[in-house]
């Protein structure tokens, strides 16, 4: 990349793709307005912005699920198109990898990487053996291995991962575009995905990364493109932007960041875990959270930290150790037990567990509580129901049209603080958050976390789990590093840099 | 903490304004998505009270329509319980054939010649059938909750054991014969209303509270729309899920005595061509396949249309047989319009905006 | 060759062939007659029907949807085979195909439903299920079709070997129908890009439509084919019995259910083979034939269906959960 001659060959090669006044409307709403994007071929290039800036909506322009307003221009090799089609798109050499990874969990990885020889006619027989061929060529090219005849759906996500990759080559893209790619892997698996992405570039494909944040593929990414609203920031060379900067191009806004850390060592310690073990989860576990104390736990994904959290919730019963909550053993036997003695657990992930996305904000506002709310028959009143969601909804400033308006159709913040109030309505000593912002705007994370510094006010203590430095940085009291199931740090902001703090995790 | 809301939420109530206190009555009324069927019902009624004038809109109808309806009707309710959790029950009318069995074997074989004990004995074995459909709906949510496996496949399973012993133990043959307290039961007219139609519209507005105003029924929609999620807010979703089998169990043992009233015999093959029909009945009524959305007062209102439309066309001379077939034909008609509607009709712009949201 | 054999032992197909070596060894050792040939050729025969359908509902399955009208499609179709070749003294081949067609066409009506009313399969299949067999009881007045042609009813024997003193192997038509469905499913399941797109459907329909799988294609052919198929064994059950009875096939739907289950269909979709679901049928044929010779009532039979399910359901289920939680 420093090399003066690459750069300038890059410089004078053709961009691959061009983009220019790319508008898209969506029932008169307009997604994405004007945008002008280049590719160049073997470049790594991230397309950042929050949920809802017109990133997905570009990259479907693309892959021709949506078809662009008139005006719009798009030069796939030079030649000029105005929109494309599916079928055009992938013989253009373009191709998605979503989030999801789009594979086949009950075909094997043979069939999964060569899926697009099945796809030519109905009729066609399926021939094995050029089938094994062309999915051992696109291992090979990647120089990874793979058991072919494994069932996907028994791989660990990073080899699915490679498995999506390989079907992109193995339909000979050019242009790989990987949605949140890191979202769900380890450190060292997102090690040896940049290996893997590097050798793609050394064989001319391009490679677009999109995010709502700037992670760890900044690394080895040559050129930022930031879209807010719609509309393109503009193209950066990824060193000239931080954490900072890309916040405030993303939201517009000016966020002011202030470490917290109080001492809060004097107060009456609410939780104490002593020894805690759970087998191949974590082990020797000692730390303690006092009355009003934001204690924040941050380490790298499979570092044991939800699993502490699931334990300390009653979910899955450690092995070895104590937990004392306000200076009671705690023994739950289910997640009943530790709610009822003044814990509450949000999740990490909202979607599937988090909350019951399709039914009513006040349902799922009472569902922790309603054993509270319910009289000796089990009885429990509408008009209490009503009055339950309805404080908490005043509390925590949820904008919603209704009570009874499904948690699905409210924005990732306001779902987030739908969940909130479901727990704080249990009335708690003790709240657990799990990656709390994750896939909630920039905006709306500073609500979120303005909830959580009040709640400490009140003397509520918290335990913050997330694998963002910043986020535990800035909003907690003291904080702590978790690598391989153990405690192996504690760092107090402020006195520790927030450097130091992300060297020691990301060494 | 119930205590010091209630206040709030009565002061809060009246400062709306009538007008809008209106609306919101009116957009229930719509959001409960009963409005298209009670005009399916209404249309229905009035086409065959022209068509047959002073044959169909008469009392001799309308109270044989109440004698006809329950039966179907305790059955959809005991399918209701499960469709709403997103899981099936195939062994209703196993269990209500099993209830029946049970119920009818006590009373026919200990009450003596002259009928003196006939009360103790039918109230034992009103107990007993009780007991063992209790059992049997106990067994089968603890089966669903811990096999980790689909309802159908589970309650096929004990359906074919259930049936299977009744036809075993009987040889197939119906046991008949019953004292005349429980026939009683099955032709007695009470204010005008036919007794069995009392018993399911109790069943109903029991079953109605139970979904709607109960920890057990509130929890019974958030376990059918995602079980997780519910089993992390700390509900115990394998007792709920026990308790949605049960109480499908106990509405079957309900069924179970209507038809012994009605048919005075009991056997394995009874009513089998129902089975289908409660999940017709329940999902006309606007009862989600996948669970957790659906209203009692919806199921009731389907039940309704079915009657009359069967009761209409029999009236009409029409074959019993081509009535079953309007059964499907009414389901299938009722989805086309639902999405001609979604699809053409004044939906049209949210869904589509839905539908293709950007950043999706 | 070593990764087959231990993917062999992991598969239902593995855990059916050694209950069922099991049982036969059973069966032999208490009952002499269970182990002649002739008893097996006899088995199979009586199993062909029900295999053929069982074969149809999984390649429906296995894309993710159900179906509970191939009863009611099967007795449409043979009921107009029957009228035609009876009542308007129509030549075999028409007749035939008559069957066939009829089949094939009930199935896509299902499949349209489906696909364009974006409906739950079983809600719509319960509806078509009560229209079609409803309509057949209401033209046909219940009434059967009785003294059909002899080139429909009486019994084909392709080969016929004498094992011993009154005791001969017959293959007849049944079986050979079997086989050929049974092969020819399987070649397009397992051969055929179109069975590819079939389990990619059942495995992430989402995913396959992304890669540009058509899931109405997909709709249009696994319903299609099970009616055909419940066209052919509508036909074939008629060969059987020599007659044509409205309600003869319905009320059995479950059972296919539950045998295409047992052979390791998932009602997820995606998963399964047409082995598994031969060899699931077998295992229940073996078992009322063995119980049958044992003098075991045949009421007892359905009590021995459902505790088979239950357990083959559960053990599949609970290993399920035990690999999830390891995983995790």
């Amino acid at each position: 990349m420093s090399d003066p001659v690459v750069q300038a060959s890059r410089a004078q090669r053709q961009p691959f793709v061009r983009m220019r006044n790319a508008t898209m409307k969506f029932a008169g709403v307009t997604a994405l307005q004007a945008l002008d994007w280049d590719i160049i071929p073997g470049e790594v290039h991230c397309l950042i912005g929050e949920n809802g800036c017109g990133k997905s909506t570009a990259i479907k322009i693309l892959s021709g699920v949506n078809i662009p307003e008139e005006g719009t221009v798009i030069e796939i090799d030079g030649t000029p198109y105005p929109h494309l089609t599916p079928a055009q798109s992938k013989a253009l050499g373009l191709h998605v990898i979503y989030q999801d990874l789009s594979l086949f969990p009950n075909l094997s990885v043979a069939e999964n990487i060569a899926m697009d020889d099945a796809l030519h006619s109905l009729g066609r027989l399926v021939n094995r053996r050029q089938m094994i061929e062309r999915a051992s060529a696109a291992l090979k090219r990647l120089d990874v291995h793979l058991p072919l005849d494994e069932k996907v759906g028994s791989l660990p996500i990073a080899s699915r991962q490679l498995v999506a990759i390989c079907r992109g080559l193995a339909s000979d893209a050019r242009l790989l575009f990987m949605d949140e790619p890191t979202a769900s892997l380890t450190r060292s698996e997102v090690d040896s995905l940049l290996g893997v992405v590097r050798r793609l570039k050394q064989d001319g494909i391009a490679i677009v990364f999109v995010s709502h944040r700037l992670d760890e593929v900044v690394e080895i990414a040559e050129r930022v493109t930031v879209l807010r609203d719609g509309r393109k920031l503009g193209t950066y060379p990824a060193g000239s932007l931080d954490d900072r900067k890309l916040g405030e191009l993303m939201t517009g806004l000016q966020i002011e960041h202030k470490v917290r850390a109080h001492d809060c060592s004097a107060a009456a310690p609410i939780l104490e875990v002593r020894q805690l073990s759970r087998r191949g989860e974590f082990r020797n576990v000692n730390f303690t959270v006092h009355k009003g104390e934001v204690v924040g736990i941050t380490g790298l994904l499979g570092a044991g930290r939800t699993e502490l959290a699931l334990s300390i919730f009653g979910m899955s019963p450690p092995d070895g150790g104590e937990i004392r909550l306000d200076g009671q053993a705690m023994q739950a036997r289910s997640n009943r037990d530790a709610i009822d003695a003044g814990i509450a657990y949000v999740s990490e992930d909202r979607l599937s567990i988090g909350v019951n996305m399709r039914q009513s904000v006040q349902d799922n506002m009472v569902l922790a509580v309603l054993h509270r709310l319910a009289s000796g028959i089990g009885w429990v009143s509408p008009a209490s129901r009503h009055a339950t969601a309805a404080k908490w909804r005043d509390k925590l400033r949820i904008k919603i049209p209704a009570l009874e308006a499904p948690v699905s159709q409210l924005s990732g913040g306001n779902q987030q603080r739908v969940v909130l109030a479901k727990w704080l309505a249990t009335d708690p000593k003790l709240l657990i958050l799990d990656s709390p912002t994750v896939g909630v705007d920039i905006g709306n994370k500073q609500g979120i976390y303005e909830i959580v510094h009040s709640l400490a006010e009140l003397g509520m203590s918290v335990l913050m789990i997330s694998d963002e430095v910043p986020e535990v940085y800035y909003n907690c009291d003291r904080v702590l590093h978790m690598r391989s199931g153990e405690i192996v740090d504690e760092f107090v902001p402020g006195r520790d840099s927030e450097d130091h703090i992300r060297e020691h995790v990301y060494a | 903490m119930s205590q010091a809301n209630e206040p709030k939420a009565s002061t809060m109530m009246p400062a709306e304004p009538p007008a809008d206190r209106l609306r919101e009555l009116f957009h229930l009324c719509r959001s409960s998505g009963n409005t298209g069927l009670l005009a399916l019902l209404g249309v229905l009624f009035l086409t065959f009270s022209l068509y047959l004038p002073g044959r169909f809109a008469t009392h001799d109808t309308l109270v044989s329509m109440m004698f006809q309806l329950p039966e179907l009707g305790l059955l959809a309710l005991a399918m209701l319980f499960p469709l709403l959790s997103g899981g099936f029950n195939l062994a209703i009318i196993a269990t209500t054939n099993m209830g029946a069995l049970i119920m009818a074997w006590i009373m026919t074989s200990y009450i003596d010649s002259t009928g003196s004990n006939a009360g103790l004995i039918v109230l034992l074995a009103l107990v007993a059938g009780f007991l063992a459909c209790l059992l049997v709906g106990a067994i089968t949510g603890y089966l669903v909750a811990t096999l980790n496996t689909h309802p159908i496949l589970v309650t096929l399973g004990t359906m074919s054991i259930i049936n299977g012993t009744c036809v075993w133990l009987t040889r197939g043959k119906p046991i008949a014969g019953f004292p005349e307290v429980l026939q009683s039961v099955g032709n007695a007219i009470f204010l005008g209303i036919p007794l069995p139609f009392w018993l399911f519209v109790a069943a109903t507005v029991a079953v109605g509270l139970l979904l709607s105003r109960t920890r057990f029924g509130i929890s019974v929609y958030m376990v059918g729309s995602n079980l997780e999620a519910t089993r992390y807010s700390g509900i115990n979703t394998r007792n709920v899920l026990i308790g949605i089998y049960t109480a499908s169990s106990v509405l079957c043992w309900c069924a179970a005595i209507l038809m012994m009233a009605r048919f005075n015999s009991a056997s394995a093959g009874y009513a089998a061509s129902y089975l289908l029909i409660t999940v017709l009945a329940a999902i006309l009524g606007g009862v989600d396949p996948n669970g957790g959305f659906g209203k009692v007062s919806g199921l009731f209102i389907a039940l309704l249309v079915l009657q009359v439309i069967s009761s209409g066309l029999n009236l009409l001379g029409v074959n019993t047989q081509l009535t079953q077939a309007t059964w499907g034909g009414t389901m299938i008609a009722v989805m086309l319009v639902r999405y001609l509607i979604a699809r053409f009709g004044l939906f049209k712009p949210r869904r589509a905006v839905a539908k293709s949201a950007p950043g999706a | 060759m070593h990764s087959l054999l231990t993917r062999f032992k992991r598969s239902s197909e593995a855990y059916l062939t050694a209950v069922i070596l099991l049982l036969v060894v059973v069966f032999g050792v208490l009952t002499p007659d269970f182990l002649t040939l002739g008893n097996w050729f006899d088995l199979v025969e009586s199993y062909s029907v029900t295999a053929i359908l069982a074969i149809g509902l999984f390649v429906v399955l296995v894309t993710g949807g159900i179906d509970i009208s191939f009863a009611a499609t099967a007795s449409v179709a043979q009921y107009l085979a029957a009228y035609a070749a009876i009542r308007l003294n129509m030549p075999a081949p028409v007749v035939l195909l008559i069957g066939a067609v009829t089949g094939t066409l009930l199935g896509c009506l299902n499949a349209v439903l489906i696909d364009r009313l974006r409906a739950t399969a079983i809600i719509i299949t319960i509806s078509t299920m009560s229209v079609y067999f409803a309509l057949l009881m209401y033209f046909t007045s219940g009434k059967s079709i009785y003294g059909l042609p002899g080139w429909w009813s009486d019994s084909m024997v392709l080969f016929e070997m004498t094992t011993g003193p009154d005791q001969s192997v017959r293959l007849t038509l049944p079986i050979v129908v079997m086989i050929v469905v049974a092969v020819g499913t399987a070649f397009i399941m397992n051969r055929t890009s179109l069975g590819r797109q079939l389990y990619a459907m059942g495995g992430n329909p989402e995913a396959a439509r992304r890669v540009g799988v058509s899931l109405s294609t997909m709709q249009w052919f696994a319903y299609g084919y099970l009616g055909l198929l419940a066209g052919i064994a509508g036909l074939l059950q008629a060969h059987r019995v020599g007659e044509s009875v409205p309600n003869a096939m319905i009320g059995g739907e479950l059972n296919v259910v539950a045998a295409a289950v047992l052979g390791g269909a998932s009602l997820l979709g995606g998963i399964g083979s047409v082995s598994g679901v031969v060899l699931g049928i077998l295992l229940l044929a073996i078992l009322r034939n063995g119980l049958n010779l044992m003098g075991v009532s045949p009421y007892f039979f359905q009590i021995v269906i459902g505790t088979i399910l239950l357990a083959s359901t559960g053990i599949t289920g609970l290993s399920l959960r035990r690999r999830r939680v390891a995983e995790a």
